[in-house]
């Protein structure tokens, strides 16, 4: 047992996605805690050159393999097990992110190892790993400790801490590991299939009028639009929208769809899973509308109304609307 | 033919208040309404889907939980062609739990293992890993998640997974069955079971019941819940109140301040 941190730094199409700084940076607090190494995992094809972006932690072991090049997720938990089984760090932390999504959960079944899952912080308290856990869509939050002394795979949400707090100008040591990957897997990359061209691009729009769900039917999305018309935006969806074909894909916003940064993002019938704010969270003003005094997009909302959103929405945009003619604005 | 198991679980309904038992550890289970897990139910359709397209022998199995039946029966109206009902189940059991009672009954009831077992890609409880990793390991099998699309494969044998990724690219793979699949979400909208139908099939079809008793204590679990707790809305958010115009007026106020409102 190292008792050291180890971090799974995710990297997707030759770069190094946003989350692995984040979790640099979270290793790097659990690391100095407890007076152990942080060290980076790297895996992929042709990767040696990322390895240095990733000086936060101590070092970096690097699997590098042309079989590797794409993130198939039981050969990189493959080659990722012995490893882990050798060298027993204190902690494995893998990002809960589409790439990554299974890696952790596999190591653990396959290791027998303790997983906790949904973590968005952890902190050492009388040297036992304690983990703050964001489950059930949101809405509660659990103190999670692993038991016995095994390795603890532990699946971290997005923003566990700001990523340029996992950015270092140092240069970390470069370990390579040798791994066999299976040349003939059962699950075998193909091919990418980027989006089709959107109608509008949400990452240039300076409102964006999300809906969620409590919209109840594709119809009542008219009632969204015409507020978007009002203020000049566009409108985006929650994943169940475009799962139900009221909108297409390229409107979703998520950890599946697009990451967006409007002056604006006014959220209507939209619960706040984790999976959703993590694409609009950075938005500088977040309107949010719910039935539900505890849905959890209040708690990233600078504004919240506590009610019907078709109700409420006719007489916003008549409001709106209202307010254009007093100003005597063309619009 | 393809034979499909599907895992249906059901999960606490979270539109609904969620209250924290006594001792302050798990969620109170007699005050909870329980759903089907949303990406389970797209598990069931991708199934179905795949038996209409390309023919397939789709056997639904669920944990025992209160309204899981309709949940069922909804599957066999739909075109599934066995449902299982597993009893004997204590209340919250852990997900590493579930998925070791999943594969004995896919072991013991199903006999041969499928060449494809779907679950929902993640639960909203799945605290001690997901499900569908779980059930590869146990198996034996290979795994791969945030599936949106399966097919048979154009040049060969097998299938061909679409699967998710960020930004909305999605990547396809070849997946030699068997193997375990997270899904995401089918290709289409699950569909809806008019009541009629519901009761139709309540009355012709059958829920089979396979009891498989587990331990009324968790067999040293790997985690423990020191404590669990709503989530307190956060001080950010200033909440706006009063009638709908006072509201909508003060929200154009914000709006203005934005300068999102051309005066
Ligand atoms: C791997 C993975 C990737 C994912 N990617 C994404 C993603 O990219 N984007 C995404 O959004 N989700 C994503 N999800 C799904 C995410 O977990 C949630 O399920 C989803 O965001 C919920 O959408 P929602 O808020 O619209 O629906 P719900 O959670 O069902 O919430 C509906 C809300 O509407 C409220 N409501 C009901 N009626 C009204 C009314 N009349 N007026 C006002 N409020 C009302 C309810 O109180 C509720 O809070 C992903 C999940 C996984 C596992």
């Amino acid at each position: 047992m190292s008792g050291d941190i180890w971090v799974l730094a995710e990297q997707w199409r030759g770069r190094i996605s946003e989350i692995t700084y984040e979790i640099l940076a979270l290793g790097r607090d659990l690391a100095d805690e407890a007076g152990v190494r942080l060290e980076a995992v790297l895996v992929g094809s042709h990767v040696r050159g990322l390895a240095d972006t990733l000086g936060t932690a101590d070092s970096v072991l690097l699997i590098d393999h042309p079989l590797l090049a794409e993130p198939v997720t039981p050969t990189y938990a493959d080659v990722l097990a012995p490893l882990l089984a050798d060298r027993s760090p204190a902690a494995f932390l893998v990002p809960l992110t589409n790439i990554s999504l299974g890696i952790g959960t596999l190591l653990a079944g396959e290791l027998r190892l303790p997983a906790v899952n949904f973590c968005r912080d952890a902190h050492f308290v009388d040297r036992r790993l304690r983990a703050t856990c964001v489950l059930y869509g949101g809405k509660i939050e659990a103190e999670v400790t692993p038991r016995g002394g095994a390795t603890a795979i532990l699946g971290i949400w997005p923003h566990a801490r700001p990523p340029e707090k996992g950015h270092s100008k140092r240069l970390p040591g470069v370990e390579e590991i040798a791994a066999s990957p299976d040349a003939a897997p059962a699950i075998r990359f193909r091919r990418y299939i980027n989006p089709p061209a959107g109608d509008v691009d949400l990452t240039k729009q300076e409102a964006l009028v999300a809906v969620g769900r409590g919209m109840r039917s594709k119809e009542n999305l008219e009632l969204a639009e015409a507020l978007a018309r009002g203020i000049g935006g566009a409108v985006c969806a929650s994943r169940p929208v475009v799962d139900q074909h009221w909108l297409p894909l390229s409107r979703q916003v998520g950890k599946s769809g697009l990451t967006v940064k409007p002056k604006l993002y006014f959220a209507l019938g939209i619960s706040g899973a984790p999976e959703h704010v993590e694409g609009m969270r950075k938005s500088d003003c977040i309107i949010a509308v719910n039935t539900d005094p505890q849905a959890p997009i209040f708690n990233v909302a600078n504004y919240g109304v506590v009610g019907d959103a078709l109700e409420l929405l006719p007489v916003l945009t008549r409001a709106v609307e209202g307010r254009k003619r007093a100003g005597g604005g063309a619009g | 033919m393809m034979k499909i198991a599907v895992l249906l679980k059901m999960a606490p309904d979270v539109v609904e208040e969620l209250e924290i038992a006594a001792s302050g550890k798990s969620l109170d289970f007699k005050s909870l309404r329980m759903a089907p897990n949303e990406s389970d139910e797209h598990a069931v359709e991708e199934a179905l889907l795949l038996k209409e397209r390309f023919g397939a022998k789709v056997i639904v199995v669920a944990l025992e939980a209160p309204e899981v039946d309709e949940a069922l029966f909804g599957a066999l109206a739909n075109g599934a062609d066995r449902a299982i009902k597993i009893t004997g189940l204590r209340e919250n059991l852990t997900t590493a739990e579930e998925a070791d009672v999943f594969t004995r009954v896919v072991r013991g009831e199903i006999g041969a293992i499928p060449d494809l077992i779907l679950t929902g890609v993640q639960a909203i409880d799945d605290l001690d890993g997901l499900i569908g990793p779980l059930i590869a390991c146990e198996l034996g099998l290979p795994f791969l998640g945030v599936v949106v699309g399966l097919s048979p494969c154009p040049d060969g044998a097998g299938m061909v997974a679409l699967k998710e990724c960020p930004g909305g690219v999605r990547a396809e793979f070849d997946v030699t069955p068997p193997a375990v699949l997270g899904i995401q979400a089918a290709e289409r909208p699950p569909r809806y079971v008019p009541l009629a139908k519901l009761q139709a099939a309540a009355h012709t079809k059958k829920i089979e019941l396979v009891p498989v008793p587990l331990p009324t204590d968790p067999v040293n679990p790997l985690i423990e819940v020191l404590r669990m707790r709503r989530r307190a809305p956060a001080a950010r958010a200033e909440m706006l109140s009063g009638s709908v115009e006072e509201i909508a007026g003060r929200l154009c106020e914000v709006l203005a301040g934005q300068d999102l409102i051309e005066e």
